[in-house]
């Protein structure tokens, strides 16, 4: 029984790092091609929350996960284009410090125009409960959630491997070098990729505010272990970012099984772990700029 | 410091001017200089949201007392300000007295936080009207002569909610699984509730600590369910009620649900038909007082949306303020404590008065338990709350429900 137990809160981890990948692997995505941390990515997450209550109201749920990441990302083309841009060859610490600034001003903004008392958002009504499989209890909205994560997850493999698009970009993250001196311009590539990864962060924020708190704050909350995600995974890798994902949500639950004070620490340590025995992250390539 | 001596010559000025001038009417202060308050309250983190509320209650008392004619004459000019943390609260208030001549504190809802700004005040000997930290603690153990506590202490909220559990058989012989807040405040709640439990005859079957920025409580939620309870107990706070609210509702679990603690932000905030149960609360914007329909009515007015109970609480403590400085004529530190020590009577916008009981510095006021209304019952979306009849009962003195002397170590 104990082991079933167990087992219980390995499947709900996984479940769980699905949802961290929404947002890590765009996060993961900017940072390896660009060479930009994007410290306001939690930000974007935060807006697709918003957003999606907002449109909720008016259009139901069902639009609303579709609309609110297709707002944010058109904001991400403004953001790529006048804000990002500028860093790409810059110091780090510029970018670090600009981003950090907008992650600021985003929750202050979000204050501003909505408050600082959290919107109140539900779970449509057919997706209220659970399942239980055998001895399992699935979140029913959970469950739903992870097939769209499964299905976002299918579309950016295959547009990243499967397509001319998806071939410049992974050839900018080695040789960017190489990719202008055959002529092609890796700009309008790049905002392709801010749009896609700060939409899926939006896309995130959406499907996860009927089930946490949609306040000003709440960007911050999820960027650190979107971070830590990255880390792990190495970065230009799309496979250790999933499975870094996978791996954090469950030895969180795990560790909440057994220890449940060093829950929130579990997955610092595993960083730390991590790193001592692969530099790089789990899968994380060489990348000749970033060495 | 000469700055300091100034205003301390001033104070003894005004103090000896008031003492003299019984009777006059208050006009004739008109000239003098504003009475500072020190207002400190968290914006920002897990409990800002309350934060917000209790400053929007502050600035409609304030505003309403100005308009009145201030204080002794005097306008008052609060300076408010996010407390952020518990080092950051104490810093701030250290500085409200020192250097922005602060004649008094009011304010915070984070125990941890409230506990440092305490010892802030008993070191300036000056006074601090801590208006929403509910931790025992704060006027047990650690309590001081500066402070005056506002709020429902955690044994009262256990007591509020304990007694409508006793009477609906959900106590006895029953399996409690508890979820508390990784902190001063849900340690100490968490006490509260084992003391009632053991003294009803309830089982505590488990119990988890749950730090106050954990989003996800699916692993807790599976807990639960393997320990198979008969009632799931909330020990939590601010933002990860909420959270718990919303996540429980998610997973569906058949467990009736309870809580020693919610503020109604935090239940506005779990959205419509999430929230079940029996819980406790200080005030509700629906209380059938008309002193607090005018209140309600007149925030509503004013900012778009009812009241919440930390809105109601910094309105209500500003007001007892400026009152207990009327009534004494003076800021003097001794005379404020002295006359809220003769437990005075206060209009709290309830049906029964309040009082701060002298030995402990609590105030003495009445307390609700309430379920949630069902689903199309509620008149709006502030309104899904059915309030149960206000503890203590009418005959009941105020202190029955709080910790007894036997009870509470404080000695002031």
């Amino acid at each position: 029984m104990q082991f079933g137990f167990l087992l219980e809160q390995v499947v709900n981890g996984l479940v769980l790092g699905g949802y961290y990948l929404l947002i890590a692997l765009g996060l993961s995505l900017i940072f390896s091609v660009g060479g930009v941390v994007n410290l306001a990515h939690g930000a974007f997450y935060a807006l697709g929350a918003y957003a999606s209550v907002e449109i909720t109201k008016y259009l139901g749920f069902g639009p609303a996960v579709v609309l609110s990441p297709i707002a944010v990302a058109m904001l991400g083309i403004l953001f790529e284009r006048y804000i990002l841009r500028r860093f790409y060859t810059a110091d780090p610490i510029l970018s670090l410090l600009i981003t950090f600034g907008l992650a600021m001003i985003a929750e202050q903004a979000i204050r501003i125009v909505w408050g600082a008392a959290p919107l109140s958002a539900s779970i449509p009504p057919e997706f209220r409960g659970s399942v239980i499989v055998g001895d399992f209890l699935f979140s029913r909205y959970r469950v739903m959630l992870l097939a769209v994560v499964a299905v976002v997850l299918i579309g950016v493999w295959l547009l990243l491997h499967k397509t001319s698009f998806g071939r410049v970009v992974r050839a900018g993250i080695q040789r960017p070098d190489m990719v202008a001196a055959l002529g092609i311009r890796l700009q309008p590539y790049m905002t392709a990729v801010v749009m896609l990864g700060v939409g899926m962060a939006a896309m995130g924020g959406a499907f996860f505010a009927p089930i946490t708190i949609v306040h000003p704050a709440m960007g911050n909350e999820i960027i650190t272990v979107a971070f830590v995600v990255v880390v792990i995974g190495g970065l230009g890798s799309f496979w250790g970012v999933v499975i870094a994902a996978l791996l954090v949500g469950v030895v969180r639950g795990i560790t909440i099984h057994f220890v449940p004070a060093a829950g929130e620490a579990s997955i610092y340590v595993l960083m730390f772990l991590v790193l001592l025995v692969r530099p790089r992250g789990l899968l994380g390539e060489r990348i000749e700029k970033f060495e | 410091m000469t700055r300091y001596n100034r205003r301390t010559l001033l104070k003894a000025g005004a103090a000896f001017a008031g003492a003299s001038a019984i009777g006059f009417p208050a006009i004739s202060y008109g000239q003098a200089e504003k009475i500072k308050i020190g207002h400190l309250t968290p914006l920002t983190g897990f409990l800002g949201a309350l934060g917000t509320y209790a400053t929007l209650g502050m600035k409609l008392a304030v505003e309403e007392i100005n308009q009145g004619g201030g204080v002794m004459g005097r306008q008052l000019d609060v300076m408010s300000e996010d407390s952020v943390n518990p080092a950051t609260a104490a810093t701030k208030a250290q500085r409200m007295f020192e250097q922005d001549g602060a004649t008094v504190l009011i304010g915070e809802i984070n125990s941890a936080a409230a506990l440092t700004i305490m010892q802030v005040a008993a070191r300036n000997k000056r006074l601090f009207l801590q208006t929403g930290a509910r931790s025992d603690a704060l006027r047990g153990k650690n309590c001081n002569k500066f402070t005056f506590h506002m709020d429902i202490p955690n044994t009262v909220m256990v007591n509020t909610v304990g007694k409508a559990l006793v009477r609906d058989n959900m106590v006895k012989d029953k399996k409690f699984f508890t979820l508390t807040a990784d902190y001063i405040f849900g340690h100490d709640l968490l006490a509260a509730a084992k003391r009632f439990f053991g003294a009803n005859q309830g089982n505590l079957i488990g119990d988890e600590l749950i730090a106050t920025d954990v989003t996800d409580f699916s692993p807790y939620l599976l807990k639960i369910r393997q320990a198979k309870p008969d009632v799931v107990c909330s020990n939590l706070a601010g933002n990860q009620v909420t959270t718990l609210i919303k996540q429980y509702a998610e997973f569906g679990l058949p467990y009736p649900i309870v809580g020693f603690n919610l503020n109604t932000a935090d239940a506005w905030a779990a959205g419509d038909g999430n929230l079940s149960g029996t819980w406790p609360t200080v005030w509700y914007h629906t209380l059938e007082v008309p002193a607090s329909r005018s209140f309600v009515a007149n925030f509503t007015k004013k900012n778009g949306k009812p009241p919440e109970n930390h809105a109601w609480i910094e309105y209500i403590s500003f007001k007892m303020m400026a009152q207990a400085m009327n009534e004494t004529k003076s800021t003097d530190t001794d005379k404020l404590i002295a006359y809220f020590e003769k437990e005075t009577e206060f209009d709290i916008l309830k049906a029964r008065k309040a009082h701060f009981r002298a030995w402990d510095h609590q105030l003495m006021q009445e307390a609700y338990p309430f379920t949630v209304r069902p689903k199309g019952h509620a008149k709006d979306q502030w309104d899904f709350i059915a309030l149960g009849t206000a503890l203590p009962a009418a005959g009941e003195p105020l202190e029955s429900l709080a910790p007894t002397r036997e009870q509470n170590p404080c000695t002031l």
